[in-house]
């Protein structure tokens, strides 16, 4: 059994993403965790503030579940399945990133410089995980959907807006680790 | 009873989120330094099935197992929202490294400072509903 140990390789990953997917669908509703977010603004209150946000959020609980079942999955998977190491990640890359400073590449799941607990008493860390999450939540809204939502489940039924929603996240996401990036990690650091 | 199938159906979720390393910080920066096949055998393989499951779906016309009928809605027509929906989306996805579903896994695997992405992307949320008529759509 130390296969349960190992990392999933993708093509174990992939179809069983796609499963969850299906499962979602055989029991009458959708993947899509972006969704969860605007779930908790309006549980939270934020009904108050705009229109967005009015709709009855207690129809979206199974979401929620889904939800709180993924922190409970990566409580399990760090527990239980020896998840949680370094990912052998390209040599090149772990280079690339010492030299961004990142001295942890290459030795843990998370870059310890903006995941290690003493972020907490960092402003620079805490503004960039800060900004790193309201570009995510903005844009997933914008956008109408995040990974799970256009680049699984969206493709998956051969929706057009998902494609272009998906060429976004790789615009974005190249200009921000090729020419945001060197930027400024090299001023934080 | 129900409520247990969600749960169950979002922990299987978390483990191979964190277990297939699609968590991990590193692993979306080297998808978009394009130096590893991993993320993108990840998201393909995912497809290449999905895309079945749901052809299968609609064809078989396959209905729930509460012998409902499974309807696909299809998304609105538009560019410019996806395009820079999508665009603002990424530049958080490679700055945080997490979307979403794994920022939860995360939590739940004890990388605590990934509660101040969570509190971004609430955050980010609510400034998209107050903003969202002044935006192109």
């Amino acid at each position: 059994m130390d296969l349960i140990n190992q990392p999933i390789p993708w093509y174990i990953a992939g179809p069983l993403i796609a499963i969850i997917m299906l499962l979602l669908l055989l029991v009458g509703k959708n993947f899509g965790m972006s969704s969860n977010l605007r779930t908790i603004c309006t549980a939270l209150g934020a009904s108050k503030t705009c229109d967005f946000f009015c709709f009855d959020w207690k129809g979206q609980r199974w979401n929620l579940l889904v939800m709180l079942g993924a922190v409970i999955g990566g409580f399990i998977a760090v527990k239980y399945l020896s998840g949680g190491n370094a990912p052998e990640i390209n040599q090149e890359v772990i280079n690339e990133l010492k030299s961004l400073g990142f001295k942890s590449a290459g030795n843990n799941y998370l870059p310890l410089e903006l995941f290690g607990t003493t972020v907490f008493s960092s402003v620079k860390g805490i503004i960039i995980l800060l900004i790193g999450g309201v570009l995510v939540g903005f844009g997933a809204r914008y956008a109408g959907g995040c990974t799970s939502g256009h680049a699984i489940s969206g493709l998956s039924n051969l929706q057009l807006p998902s494609l272009i929603a998906v060429i976004g996240f790789f615009i974005g996401g190249l200009v921000m680790v090729h020419l945001i990036f060197p930027l400024i990690f090299p001023l934080i650091f | 009873m129900k409520s247990i199938v969600y749960l169950v159906i979002g922990i299987f979720f978390g483990i191979v989120m964190l277990k297939s390393e699609a968590a991990s910080w590193f692993r979306i920066y080297e998808m978009f330094q394009f130096k590893a096949f991993h993320m993108y055998g990840i998201i393909g393989s995912a497809l290449v099935l999905g895309v079945i499951f749901i052809q299968l779906i609609k064809r078989y016309k396959i209905k729930t197992f509460n012998r409902e009928e499974i309807i696909f809605t299809n998304k609105n027509k538009s560019i410019l929202r996806y395009l820079l929906g999508g665009i603002i989306f990424g530049l958080g996805w490679a700055l945080s490294g997490s979307c979403p579903g794994p920022m939860f896994t995360l939590l739940g695997a004890g990388f605590f400072p990934v509660m101040i992405v969570i509190l971004g992307a609430l955050l980010g949320t609510w400034f998209y509903g107050l903003l969202k008529n002044k935006l192109p759509h």
